[in-house]
């Protein structure tokens, strides 16, 4: 009989502390100029570092992969908050379509926004707007608080993301922000435009949702057996859900601003870490931000060296990867819960 | 005199039109187990989610130990009260010892762990409910009786004053019907109540020390079970001719006879 305990918690989180680590070397290590591990290190380790070799870890692929580990976090933490708020396994920021709210309501400020004097600070609280009013949406049309279905969740989610997609393709087309491939970005999510003044909105909004997510997370626990019973167990349940709501708007908010639409990863990796770790909240948020994190940058890792010279998206990789296994846990899902 | 371990004074419910609860006056006193019966729809239910406050009343009031339910917080009255509901959504695979450590929530500080007492007294609680080989069990992949006897663990390790039970016995067995109200026993025992709401009333009479019978959204009648359970309260309760015969230990044992013309409606 194992028992969740203080240092349980703190033993996997170190194990995926490590393979953080090792993701990031290996996401330092992944380019065309073949610098070693040992350069690599013996650039970090110095306090000014200079030449070639310091200006490519440290201005290329430091800002990138320490991005890249943040917005994985953001997704796969907020993966997990939606999980439990809407008590269903497969709900994910991409599949419901919230981060194409985030995406479109981003887009709207960059196209549009100039005109009114806004600028690239004004994406992420528009995306974070874009994140909650999506959301709002899918309560009210899905009927969470009545009868929810698992079926209306996801195909509203399904259906506006056609919609969300098409609008941005508008927004971008009106704007002239299709040229190059920037309209990549936003339509399957990269991290090759960095732009370091809003990684920092990225770090922020992460640590503000981790802060108003881990309090909650036993409250989460008594959820999942039903919000009536989670009451009567002491909890105020529609506290809980604003503030789940808020949370991971913010975090969704903020990666898809800088990342764009990258999908899977809130589904992929809280899957995952509920399969090893199993479902109790006060390991699983905290081990999905330390896996999300790992997760997105190994994957951006290969996008950047799958093909020779070119560089994929690496929301290609996460959906590549994504897809068939939501329809696997789809089918495991009808199997368990529905049968 | 502290008053009632759960009192209901005047409890007044409205759905929309509907009048579910049209004043009702019940109490539970303290070391009793109390029986709550009637038709579908009498509002049985109701009257449990009114005490456990995830419904307000439109009028009266309810109070345990003298206290009105609104004094106290929400952590404060489930330490007070526990609910063991019909069924439970379940969505993620906890295990069953993690369910049952649930019940201590209500005790611990919001990021606290379970302590080795707290895992104690859930396993103490499992064996008394008879589900301890179940401990390491995935509740997704219990039948509705184990995951009865979940509940019913979850609540008593949650160590409330009283405990309000939804036909706890619905997807039980005989055997785990007559353990689980053992169980009810013991607790009321300890100087503690519960509530019960159940439709075997033969059984129910044999484990309560008052039933009350609920209908049309007042209390019918409330007693011993064997001056509430005669025929004339169960036409009007339950639209039902009824004979009423005596166990051999003198206990009512409740044998419908046919549904009147109402009895369906």
């Amino acid at each position: 009989m194992k028992i969740l305990t203080p240092m349980r918690v703190l033993a996997s989180l170190s194990a995926l502390g490590a393979v953080l680590l090792g993701a990031l070397m290996l996401g330092l290590l992944a380019g065309p100029s073949g610098l070693s591990a040992g350069e690599i290190l013996s650039v970090l380790a110095e306090r000014d570092a200079a030449g070639a070799a310091a200006d490519i870890v440290l201005r290329v692929r430091l800002p990138r992969v320490l991005l890249g580990a943040l917005v994985g976090a953001s997704l796969a933490v907020a993966g997990v908050l939606f999980q439990a708020m809407l008590r269903n396994p497969l709900a994910d920021p991409y599949v419901l379509g919230v981060s194409g709210g985030a995406a479109l309501a981003g887009i709207l400020v960059l196209s549009l926004g100039s005109a009114v004097g806004l600028g690239y600070a004004a994406v992420p609280p528009a995306a974070f707007a874009g994140c909650i009013l999506t959301t709002a949406l899918l309560y009210a049309i899905a009927g969470v608080h009545a009868r929810f279905s698992t079926t209306s969740l996801l195909l509203t989610g399904v259906v506006f993301n056609a919609f969300a997609s098409a609008a941005i393709v508008f927004l971008a087309s009106i704007a002239g922000l299709t040229e190059g491939a920037s309209i990549f970005l936003w339509l399957i999510g990269s991290l090759s435009s960095i732009r370091v003044e809003v990684t920092g909105w990225v770090a922020a909004f992460l640590a503000l949702g981790l802060g108003f997510a881990i309090p909650l997370a036993r409250g989460l626990n008594l959820a999942a057996l039903g919000s009536e019973s989670a009451e009567q167990l002491g909890v105020d349940v529609d506290r809980q859900r604003r503030v789940v709501l808020i949370a991971s708007s913010l975090m969704v908010g903020a990666a898809v601003s800088v990342a764009g639409l990258i999908g899977f990863v809130g589904l992929i990796i809280p899957h995952l870490l509920r399969l090893i770790l199993g479902p109790d909240h006060r390991l699983l948020i905290p081990a999905s931000a330390l896996g999300g994190a790992a997760f997105l940058v190994i994957c951006d890792a290969l996008a950047r060296t799958a093909l020779d010279g070119r560089e994929l998206p690496v929301g290609a990789i996460t959906a590549l990867a994504g897809g068939p296994l939501f329809l696997w846990l789809l089918r495991r899902y009808h199997q368990r819960v529905l049968s | 005199m502290t008053g009632d371990a759960l009192r209901f004074e005047g409890v007044a419910l409205r759905f929309g039109e509907r009048e579910v609860l049209k004043g009702v006056g019940l109490a539970v006193p303290e070391g009793a187990v109390v029986a709550l019966a009637g038709r579908n729809g009498a509002g049985k239910t109701t009257l449990l989610r009114v005490a456990s406050r995830v419904l307000r009343p439109s009028e009266g009031r309810v109070s345990i130990q003298g206290t009105p339910i609104e004094a106290f917080s929400r952590r404060d009255l489930a330490r007070q009260l526990a609910v063991v509901p019909q069924d439970t959504p379940v969505s993620f695979p906890f295990r069953v010892i993690e369910v049952v450590l649930m019940g201590r929530s209500p005790h611990l500080g919001v990021l606290g762990f379970e302590s080795r007492a707290d895992v104690a007294l859930a396993r103490e609680v499992m064996e008394r409910v008879g589900i301890e080989s179940l401990a390491d069990r995935s509740i997704l992949d219990l039948s509705g009786g184990e995951r009865q006897l979940v509940l019913i663990a979850r609540a008593l390790t949650q160590q409330p004053r009283v405990l309000l039970l939804d036909e706890p016995t619905a997807h039980l067995d005989l055997a785990h019907r007559v353990a689980v109200l053992d169980l009810v026993r013991d607790f009321a025992r300890e100087g503690r109540s519960a509530l019960v709401v159940s439709h075997d009333l033969s059984l129910c009479a044999r484990a309560s020390d008052r039933l009350a019978l609920l209908a049309d959204g007042r209390v019918l009648d409330c007693g011993a079970p064997v001056d509430v359970l005669t025929p004339e309260n169960l036409t009007a309760a339950f639209g039902i001719r009824a004979d009423v015969i005596r166990a051999p230990d003198g206990g009512p044992l409740v044998v419908p006879r046919s549904a009147t013309r109402d009895a369906m409606s």
